[in-house]
């Protein structure tokens, strides 16, 4: 359990002159379930734009999988935070999974049956299989996201990052959600960014507060000296109603922000 | 129209049509999903400082608009990498910079009696055998990067940062498709002119898109269109000896027009059916 997949030394990002996130130090270790929390430009998503490769550190070092994240990205599961401003593109939910068995310059046919069994297989583990042949733009957000990580899932990833996933799914189906998640973490490393304390507690392993810094603690607690210090917000949700668990602070901020 | 095809300009005519449809299909469908309808204009419109040079220096029409067009593609492509969608000025500037290089080598070339209008609107009655050779090879080669590429195609303009990872080479493609869409629009000038290539290539992807369910078949879809706009604008330029180009467009405009009502009624039918 000792093998870091993801190693983040001295990171340094900025953006238009503007430091998103500075002095991160960050190992995740093989089989590890990462919540990130913190609040909105806080730097999560830079953070895990770098941890796939899409952004590089102005300063420090990220090492995926033991090398720089661009040379491993095909081994890497990538669910964006969302893609709603896209949902004209015509395209169905069949050749947006299969796109994550996509390789450039393969010879004809440019997808295997080994390929369409994969997207099969992930789309049925996300329950989607039967709206293999809709339009995306038909589909609902929750069932977009869904299809997302269907997609994710078909790169056969051995680390799966995911950006908000269930910002658009309701709550009944979020538990649901984590289920599968569990599942997929015996086969694969997660990080995840999150909002949800119920889902925190129950599922995750280990959770990082992204406020430009990143503060790791490796037991999934999210205590209130965490949400003070970091102003990380996270919602405290179970069957539907919001519920603090929490002892309120004099502020009235905090918990249930 | 069918005695009309007696005449060899006649033929070249739909021959040149029925080439530049197909192109208009595949790459108008790709400039429309990846939102790129500002910078084909430019490189259309740009493409006139190559047809003034073309005057200037005496080398054809094609030689000078396709370099040209094919430099304001790679600068607008390297421009456009980072940030597909804000480049608004550079693209507007390049546009006009393009325009104006044409009619300041127009005004150097000694004698000049060449017809303007030909350009901006096309003169697709004119097209010579040869450049005929020109469009087959230009389209031929179109048709057949994007049936090899398709599918990183797709996944580049479905979703960059997904592609980029799974290591398609994003930027390699971005230049490949701005270099195929200046080799159309030098194609489509010819047909219905600078002024209007922009109707062409988005006019039949725009409509398409809405009754098709994927790329494919939204490039299939907008070159029956395209053809359709394109012999009907021919038939009707011919019967009433009015401009080709302009015709084109129009039949293109009224379809459009047409599937907005269509659409509208349809949906206002199933409102009725609904509350009914």
């Amino acid at each position: 359990m000792n093998d870091p997949v993801i190693e983040i030394e001295n990171v340094l990002f900025s953006r238009n002159g503007q430091t998103v996130l500075q002095n991160v130090n960050l190992t995740v270790e093989k089989g590890n379930f990462t919540a990130l929390i913190g609040p909105n430009g806080g730097g999560k998503t830079t953070l895990i734009r770098l941890m796939v490769g899409l952004l590089k550190p102005d300063q420090g070092t990220v090492r995926v999988l033991g090398k720089p994240p661009a040379q491993v990205a095909k081994r890497l599961g990538y669910v964006p935070q969302n893609l709603d401003d896209n949902e004209r593109f015509p395209i169905s939910v069949f050749d947006v999974v299969l796109m994550g068995r996509l390789k450039t310059f393969r010879r004809w046919p440019r997808y295997s049956r080994a390929d369409k069994e994969a997207a099969r297989k992930a789309l049925e583990q996300m329950e989607m299989w039967a709206f293999r042949n809709r339009h995306i733009g038909q589909l609902s957000g929750g069932q977009r996201q869904r299809v997302m990580i269907a997609r994710a899932l078909a790169t056969d990833p051995e680390i799966l990052f995911l950006d908000e996933p269930t910002a658009s799914v309701d709550t009944k189906h979020q538990s649901e959600f984590y289920e599968i998640l569990k599942a997929l973490n015996s086969s694969a490393t997660i990080v995840i960014v999150c909002h949800e304390l119920m889902m925190i507690n129950a599922y995750v392993k280990s959770v990082a507060c992204v406020n430009r810094c990143v503060h790791y603690h490796d037991h999934a607690e999210v205590t209130e000296e965490m949400i003070d210090m970091y102003q990380c917000p996270v919602e405290l949700v179970a069957h539907g109603l919001p519920h603090r668990v929490l002892r309120a602070h004099d502020g009235g901020g905090g918990a249930d922000r | 129209m069918i005695e009309a095809l007696g005449y060899e300009f006649m033929r070249n005519a739909l021959a040149a049509g029925l080439l530049a449809s197909l192109t208009c299909g595949i790459i108008g469908s790709l400039v429309v999903v990846n939102r790129i309808v500002f910078i084909s204009g430019g490189i259309a419109h740009a493409a006139y400082g190559g047809i003034g040079m073309a005057i200037y220096l005496g080398i054809p029409f094609i030689a000078g608009a396709l370099g040209f067009s094919m430099l304001t593609a790679l600068i607008m492509a390297a421009v456009t990498l980072r940030a597909r969608h804000r480049s608004d000025t550079i693209i507007g500037v390049l546009w006009a910079v393009g325009m104006a290089v044409g009619v300041v080598f127009t005004d150097l070339t000694p004698g000049y009696n060449v017809d303007l209008m030909s350009y901006l609107f096309g003169s697709i009655l004119a097209v010579p055998q040869s450049d005929l050779w020109i469009m087959l090879a230009m389209s031929g080669a179109i048709l057949i990067i994007t049936v090899l590429f398709y599918h990183d195609f797709l996944a580049m303009s479905y979703d960059e940062d997904f592609a980029r990872l799974r290591g398609v080479p994003v930027t390699f493609f971005h230049f490949l498709l701005l270099g195929m869409i200046a080799v159309s629009v030098v194609m489509i000038i010819r047909v219905v002119g600078l002024i209007l290539v922009i109707a062409l290539l988005t006019i039949p992807p725009y409509i398409s898109e809405k009754y098709v369910p994927t790329l494919s078949r939204m490039m299939i879809l907008s070159t029956l269109l395209s053809t359709v706009f394109t012999v009907g604008g021919l038939w009707l330029s011919y019967t009433f000896n009015l401009t080709s180009g302009a015709m084109i467009i129009l039949v293109g405009g009224v379809a459009f027009f047409l599937s907005i009502f269509f659409d509208y009624g349809r949906s206002a039918i199933r409102a009725r059916k609904r509350a009914g």
